[in-house]
């Protein structure tokens, strides 16, 4: 707990004291408000705009979760397909890699034609870009099994399907938790851009509607939910990694 | 016609019986490929381990004891030869053994307790089966308060024990131990030794185990086989006349000490070949 304290508080420290000097200069220079406003104007308008604001954080909650989801599922699947077919990883894994070059915003408006508003464009948005560290992780991951214990399985007589669930998989647990966490701070901000384009509800929908108003304000608002998220993401994986690999002294230290 | 591989065989007492090796081999010979040219690595390599029979391997590293193993292990194919268990042919099968390595290779990421049970689950057998023989043996090896520790928590000395019973509780007869010590400084090692030879005395498991130390082959072993250098093949097969149970005194027996030269020397000689080649 106290070692927890020890690392805490000098980046608290550091925040507070940017936010002061933030606070200072806005009225010291007399920043005009829809320029920069300052913290203190933020947080008012946080308590009067909170109940939009929780609707709109709400949905946007639940896309996230629903696309990284099915994002990670994605990513997962394909790794396990192409590790146990070794023709098809060969004839794939380039355009895999390929894939990524085309940027999702510049996708993004062409999902929209092709599936409507509804939640099927964002969902694919999401899974876009969720689903390729998390494949890519979990493939490297099975790749590095230890040859020593991956002989040792093979002379004992165990089948492939027993090599898989009982050394490479809990193997690359590791490597398939990092990969998932990139996936979750992705996926915030997948959620985040499938709003933008076409959507009447959200965060990243609500933040395009203030700023064509110039309530620069909301739209800082905006951007610190969309950090808290994607931190919240980010821990709870954090967290189940903590439960799950908690054989890895490597970790630890 | 196929030879057959049950044959009348003396056993240590000097008593025929007609039952079939734990393990036959017979004239194996394999090369790897390397840089478009053969390495002949076993050349006509035939050995047996009766039933309840403890047999060492001895030769100079590098000699092919260990791909032997991954042979006899199914693992690797060898270019000709047969390799027979319990008079069936099993040559390139694989799961007929219970296996150590050289390195223990325990799974990090299950306790002791659930790594001395892997190659029992491997088999089928339900895990809380397993469990329940297993919890016997950890304490009767000095492992027991571990029961619940991962590997990284662990000596070398006891990891090595923990991956012994792993391949002790496989319910394969013919164990195929591949230097299991040679990783350990010389006093755990000896410590060892004594460990296993009152483990095996107790149970006597048909034992295949490959070392380099002289003094481990003659103290555990019925019969050795010493290895040429590359490519390995039989260079001589000595019965170790000493009775069981064995007590470590027998080290300093003037039988066990001429034993020991000769085969130090001939093993020298192999290691002193092997230079020259290089
Ligand atoms: N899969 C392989 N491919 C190529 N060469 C190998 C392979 N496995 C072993 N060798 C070579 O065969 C020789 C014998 O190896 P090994 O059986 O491990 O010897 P030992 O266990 O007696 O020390 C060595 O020269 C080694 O480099
Ligand atoms: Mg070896």
């Amino acid at each position: 707990m106290r070692l927890w304290w020890n690392k805490i508080w000098p980046p608290l420290v550091a925040v507070l004291f940017l936010l002061g000097i933030w606070q200072l200069s806005t009225s010291l220079f007399e920043i005009e408000k829809w320029i920069l406003p300052s913290p203190i104007n933020i947080a008012r308008e946080v308590l009067t705009e909170s109940s939009r604001l929780w609707e709109h954080t709400l949905a946007t909650v639940k896309l996230t979760g629903i696309g990284f989801t099915i994002g990670t599922s994605v990513g997962l699947l394909i790794a396990i397909v192409l590790h146990s077919i070794p023709f098809l990883k060969s004839a794939l894994y380039p355009l895999l890699i390929l894939s990524q070059n085309v940027p999702t915003i510049a996708l993004a408006p062409l999902l929209m034609i092709w599936f409507g508003f509804g939640l099927l464009p964002k969902i694919i948005v999401i899974t876009l870009v969720c689903f390729f560290p998390v494949a890519i992780a979990m493939m490297s991951g099975l790749r590095q099994t230890d040859p020593i214990m991956l002989s040792y399985m093979r002379m004992i007589g165990a089948s492939k399907r027993q090599i898989f669930v009982k050394l490479e998989l809990p193997h690359a647990l590791p490597s398939i938790f990092s990969g998932i966490k990139i996936a979750a701070t992705y996926s915030v901000m997948g959620a985040v851009i499938a709003e933008w384009i076409g959507s009447d509800k959200g965060i990243g929908y609500y933040m395009m509607l203030q700023k064509s108003s110039y309530r620069t304000d909301r739209v800082f608002i905006a951007i610190s939910i969309i950090v808290m998220l994607s931190l919240t993401m980010f821990a709870i994986i954090a967290l189940l990694e903590k439960w799950f690999v908690r054989w890895n002294r490597r970790q630890e230290s | 016609m196929l030879e057959s591989p049950i044959q009348q065989y003396p056993n240590i007492r000097g008593e025929v019986t007609s039952v079939a090796p734990a393990l036959k081999v017979t004239d194996i010979h394999k090369s790897f490929n390397r840089r478009q040219q053969g390495l002949p690595v076993l050349k006509g390599v035939s050995l047996t381990v009766e039933q309840g029979e403890f047999v060492s391997i001895v030769g100079p590293s590098g000699c092919g004891k260990s791909t032997l193993f991954h042979i006899v292990g199914g693992l690797v194919q060898p270019d000709s030869g047969k390799v027979w268990m319990n008079g069936h042919e099993v040559t390139g099968e694989r799961g007929h053994i219970s296996f150590m390595p050289q390195q223990p290779a325990l799974f990090p990421w299950r306790t002791i307790e659930d790594n001395v049970i892997l190659a029992q689950e491997v088999k089928g057998i339900s895990k809380r089966e397993a469990r329940r023989d297993a919890r016997k043996w950890i304490a009767k090896v000095g492992l027991s308060g571990f029961e619940e520790a991962y590997p990284h928590m662990l000596s070398g000395g006891m990891q090595q024990r923990a991956s012994f019973l792993r391949a002790l509780l496989s319910p394969e007869e013919l164990m195929c131990l591949d230097e299991p010590f040679s990783a350990l400084d010389a006093l755990t090692r000896s410590d060892m030794q004594r460990w296993l030879l009152d483990i095996w005395e107790e149970n006597r498991r048909s034992v295949l185990l490959i070392t380099h130390n002289i003094e481990e082959a003659l103290l555990l072993s019925n019969r050795i086989y010493v290895f040429s250098s590359r490519p390995g093949t039989v260079l001589q097969e000595i019965a170790v006349p000493f009775p069981r149970p064995r007590r470590e005194e027998i080290t300093e027996d003037p039988t066990f000490l001429a034993l020991k030269r000769d085969l130090s020397n001939w093993m020298k000689e192999e290691q002193h070949k092997m230079q020259i080649l290089r």
